[in-house]
């Protein structure tokens, strides 16, 4: 058996992808930063935007850990379908139950005119 | 039997000494591989559980954003900053774990767990703190039913209705520029912000609830660690601890900006 590899499986070939220490302190650094980004951004108004910025932010995120610290980037694509088929499917869920919102937008207009 | 496995079973398996291989698997990759199959497909579940959450958080924003706009001013950002930084951190340790196992560092995946529980702890510490914070301020929908039943009181239960305290709610709401609001204009917010509260703790424990089982997990495997049982051939168990952990920092990473940072 040979024992050199890194992560090996008794046939020699690799079980699993190892991911260098520098990438996964990078993806680290990148969430942190992204952090602070969020954190810092929510300080601005960008009107309609607000929300829009806050979770294109959070889903960049949620891609680097799912990407690297998931490993999803060196996997077969199966689990990666697996996955984004889960979010197309919450997507649609999320959708549907807010179909009738547009009932609602006199109020939320109505409202938005006071705050401001 | 018949097919391609027949002739493995005449010569015997690759790895008919490894106790850690099943008998119905040809080789650790396919046991490794079917394994991490099962625990995204797992994973999948877990986003559909939370969906149902998100889905209710989705109406009520889209309906009355009032509600968010006003329940916010009650979270405390830098608390909530601080646990993001701390569950991230917990990311990179357990998978720097994973990294041990798979290279055969035990001292180093020992110290990687520990340093993942520490992490998972302090955030469990800090958001202790933040539930504390809305329980001494009445900001607990169902506080006085709780508070009652945990009593074990006699007597008529208390009132449903969601009553905050009202010289704190009014506090934050005029050092936020809202002074002076009518008893109608205050009741309407305190209605609203109720609401906020419920999608907050439902949002936020299942959230903790996960913490917790987390931890529980990444326990188990730090025991085995410690006896030694992970090494290069066999790490299975610490690489899906590790996907249902980052599956869990995911969750946080979207409940952050959603329920602090309104604006």
């Amino acid at each position: 058996m040979n024992h050199s590899a890194s992560s090996i499986s008794h046939d020699g070939a690799p079980l699993a992808h190892v991911v260098p220490v520098g990438v996964l302190l990078g993806v680290f650094a990148a969430l942190f930063v992204l952090t602070a980004v969020t954190v810092a951004v929510s300080y601005f108004d960008f009107g309609a935007f607000n929300l829009v910025v806050a979770l294109g932010v959070a889903t960049v995120k949620a891609a680097l850990v799912a990407l690297w610290f998931m490993h999803l980037r060196y996997d077969g694509g199966l689990h990666a379908f697996l996955f984004l088929t889960a979010a197309a499917f919450l997507g649609l869920f999320l959708i549907i139950a807010m179909f009738d919102s547009v009932e609602y937008q006199p109020d939320v207009q109505a409202w938005q005119q006071r705050a401001r | 039997m018949t097919g391609p496995n027949t002739t493995n079973a005449t010569r015997g398996r690759d790895g008919d000494n490894d106790p850690q291989l099943a008998h119905h698997f040809d080789t650790p990759r396919r046991q490794y591989d079917s394994a991490r199959l099962g625990m995204w497909i797992f994973l999948v579940t877990e986003i559909l559980f939370f969906g149902g959450l998100f889905c209710a958080y989705g109406v009520f924003r889209a309906n009355n954003p009032a509600i968010f706009f006003d329940g916010h001013l009650f979270l405390d950002k830098p608390l909530g900053a601080f646990n993001t930084v701390v569950l991230i951190l917990s990311s990179l340790t357990m998978a720097l774990a994973v990294r041990a196992a798979q290279t055969g560092r035990r001292r180093s995946l020992v110290a990687c767990l520990v340093a993942t529980i520490v992490c998972a702890l302090i955030f469990m510490g800090v958001k202790g703190v933040e539930y504390k914070q809305k329980w001494d301020h009445r900001m607990v929908p169902g506080q006085d039913r709780i508070a009652h039943w945990v009593s074990g009181e006699k007597g008529p239960e208390p009132r449903k209705q969601f009553r905050p305290d009202e010289s704190y709610v009014r506090a934050r709401l005029a050092a936020e520029g809202f002074e002076n609001l009518d008893q109608e204009e205050y009741d309407r917010r305190a209605a609203r912000l109720g609401t906020f509260m419920g999608v907050y703790f439902s949002l936020t424990a299942l959230h903790a609830l996960h913490v917790l089982a987390g931890i529980a997990a990444i326990f188990w495997i730090f025991i085995g660690s410690i006896r030694g049982r992970f090494g290069r051939q066999y790490f299975t168990p610490v690489d899906l601890v590790g996907l249902y952990w980052h599956l869990v920092d995911m969750i946080w990473i979207y409940l952050f900006p959603l329920l602090y940072l309104i604006h």
